[in-house]
């Protein structure tokens, strides 16, 4: 293990589960993660494997059936869970750590131009703005100094240009219909960018868009946050994606993470029976489609133990008995199992 | 190609109006421009593209829940691009149209034997035990147990709803199949699953594709040949090795360049296709990539270039230059 102070952001032991009809649904169970600064942290897995909670945790915008149990998220020197809710809606969510949302559209209100739901963002969220400044009543009466609004304006604009936006100030009119889905997502990126974070959580943000625009909007993001030294934590289903802009990955099953490791490490030589399971049925020229038997079990309730063993040819009655702790496979390289693979796949 | 296609398209077009806000038609949307290509018996054909770029228009209009503007489609010798709806339902035994999401296209109130039955009910005479035989046998050869028969659609994974769809196109015994993007949403685990499902059932009832897909990975793992579509045109078409060893056309190019190739090179360090697909609504003079091509010439602007070459054609003036 490394030293604990070099991380920007750790999470540890995290437990959280969700109040449903169906009983308890324990989403997440005890997961442990770290992003240093400057560093893109792809977080992989199917869905439901709990990777959406994960993100919205560390963001604090958990929906109110969710329950807290165990385990903390430190960021920089304070555990988010355990400071004040007003301290972490003003000071932290939108200003220090920001978000980039799968679908852009659902995100801007349609009925207003984006230039005033960017100063709205920035009256409250702009880093030349005082940490725990009054924010009034309610908001109502917040003072929005003109300096500062065109200070803010200034930077706004400059961030429109980076993120190639054609022609910004006119930009700022247009209502969000006006834009393509690619230039949402470049909108939706500045918006992120703007507060100046240490963090960006980057909820599958290409999930939605072409190749080519895919391409542009990967290679967009990793030069910004290379340049700016902001650390990502970029969730996705694909693969690909993570293998294009990722410096280290965390693979999740079931609510549980199974396997850490730098990027090419991770696809050269994956080491947990599912990742190696789960790169296998990529599709593959010259390769036979490979897929993993079973199902992805009910959370409600989940297998004991390691949540992928009644799926995995190499399960034991230890597997099953109790989840195995982290060990060390390579430079960096984590894996939860106790018969973790050393050959080294094909890619 | 000794055979005679199963499938001929012959400058097959389909536009949409554009309207104002009097709703009075103010321009053309050519969602599909004249486009040609032949289908063999037991092939399977992908069509891949960008969204806005037509394939979806162009399975539906085959499909015929969109009548074409122009054109002719023949289907096993038969025109059938100007038949009335009613005329078609003869065909439709034969041509089977398979939706995107067959989660939504299920009716959550009906139980999975009703949805399964409705296609025999409406396009066969079986009496109701032949019926019940012929579920049975298909609900087998899709990997589903019988008991899921009394089953409602919420009550099923996402990739079994997949089956089910299957399995209600292939109670007719179609000859044809138009898969319209049959593995957007589905994890690749699960997609593995359905891939090698198409697979087994192509053999077992020789079937023919059409692969509808944005994902060019399994286009190439899934087609014999693929089709390139970009703003309502095919810009190249070739059988698929040959396509992805050595595209022709600038826009295949990119598209191909814009693939995360894990363990190979990263697209980030090096994609170069700079804009987005213009309005459909307002093409541009010439040839359609034109404003986003690297190798664009001044003839590019005045001329419209057509498919030009045998098994590996390309609408491109410089295609012949370009093979790298």
């Amino acid at each position: 293990m490394r030293a604990p102070d070099d991380s920007l952001l750790k999470v540890d032991g995290l437990r959280v589960s969700f109040a449903t009809e169906r009983g308890t649904a324990k989403v997440l169970d005890g997961v442990n993660l770290s992003i240093r600064p400057g560093e893109i942290m792809g977080l992989v897995g199917e869905s439901g494997c709990g990777k959406t909670t994960l993100a919205r945790s560390i963001l604090g915008i958990l929906p109110s059936n969710a329950r807290h149990e165990a385990g903390t998220i430190r960021f920089r020197n304070d555990d988010l869970l355990a400071l004040p809710r007003s301290k972490v809606d003003r000071d932290i969510r939108g200003r220090l750590i920001t978000f980039i949302p799968q679908d852009p559209f659902g995100s801007f209100n349609p009925l207003f131009p984006v230039g005033k739901q960017i100063m709205e963002v920035m009256k409250w969220k702009s880093p030349r703005r005082e940490p725990g400044a009054w924010g009034g009543i309610g908001g109502f009466f917040a003072p929005y100094p003109r300096h500062r609004r065109r200070a803010d304006r200034e930077a706004a604009l400059e961030m429109l240009r980076t993120v190639q936006i054609p022609q910004a100030e006119d930009a700022f009119d247009k209502l969000p219909h006006q834009f393509s889905g690619g230039q949402r997502q470049r909108l939706m990126i500045a918006l992120a960018l703007m507060p100046q974070p240490d963090l960006v959580i980057a909820d599958e943000p290409t999930t939605a868009l072409d190749v080519t625009i895919q391409a542009q909007i990967l290679k967009l993001l990793k030069q910004l946050a290379k340049e700016r030294g902001i650390s990502v934590l970029f969730t996705t289903h694909d693969m690909g994606t993570a293998y294009e802009i990722c410096d280290r990955v965390t693979v999740m099953y079931a609510g549980q993470e199974v396997e850490t490791a730098p990027v090419d490490d991770f696809f050269r030589r994956p080491s947990h029976p599912y990742t190696v399971r789960l790169l296998e049925s990529l599709p593959h020229p010259g390769r036979e489609l490979r897929e993993i038997g079973g199902e992805i079990p009910a959370l409600v309730s989940p297998p004991s133990g390691c949540r992928f063993h009644p799926r995995c040819a190499y399960a034991t009655s230890a597997c099953s008995a109790q989840r195995p702790d982290i060990s060390d496979v390579g430079a960096e390289h984590q894996v939860r199992c106790y018969h973790p693979a050393t050959g080294a796949l094909v890619a | 190609m000794s055979d005679a296609p199963i499938l001929r398209v012959e400058g097959l077009s389909r536009y949409f109006p554009v309207r104002n806000a009097f709703g009075l038609k103010s321009g053309t949307l050519r969602a599909l421009d004249s486009v040609s290509f032949e289908v063999q018996p037991g092939e399977t054909l992908g069509i891949v593209g960008e969204s806005g770029c037509g394939k979806s228009t162009l399975g539906k209009t085959l499909a015929g829940i969109h009548r074409p503007s122009g054109g002719e489609i023949v289907f096993e010798g038969e025109p059938i691009g100007a038949l009335s709806p009613k005329e078609r339902r003869a065909v439709a035994p034969r041509l089977q149209y398979c939706h995107q999401d067959p989660g939504n296209s299920l009716d959550p109130r009906w139980s999975i034997r009703r949805s399964l039955e409705e296609p025999l009910i409406v396009h066969t005479d079986l009496a109701a035990a032949d019926r019940d035989a012929r579920l049975r046998s298909i609900l087998k050869q899709v990997g589903l147990p019988e008991t899921h028969l009394d089953l409602y659609p919420h009550e099923l994974s996402g990739g079994q709803q997949r089956r089910v769809g299957l399995a209600r196109i292939l109670t007719l015994h179609p000859r044809f199949v138009i898969l319209d993007e049959p593995t957007s949403g589905l994890d690749v685990s699960v997609q593995a699953t359905v891939l090698k499902l198409f697979r087994e059932l192509q053999q077992a009832f020789s079937l023919t594709y059409l692969f509808i897909s944005h994902d060019l990975s399994v286009v190439r793992m899934m087609c014999d040949r693929v089709a390139v579509m970009y703003l309502g045109r095919i810009v190249e078409i070739a059988p698929t090795e040959e396509l992805f060893r050595a595209p022709r056309h600038p826009y295949t190019k990119s598209l191909l360049a814009a693939i995360p190739e894990i363990g190979g090179r990263r697209v980030t360090d090096t994609f170069a296709l700079e804009g987005e697909p213009p309005d459909p609504a307002r093409l541009p003079a010439g040839c359609r990539f034109r404003p986003r091509c690297a190798f664009a010439i001044p003839a590019c602007a005045e001329t419209d270039p057509a498919l030009r070459g045998a098994a590996h054609a390309a609408a491109c003036l410089r295609a012949e230059e370009l093979v790298s």
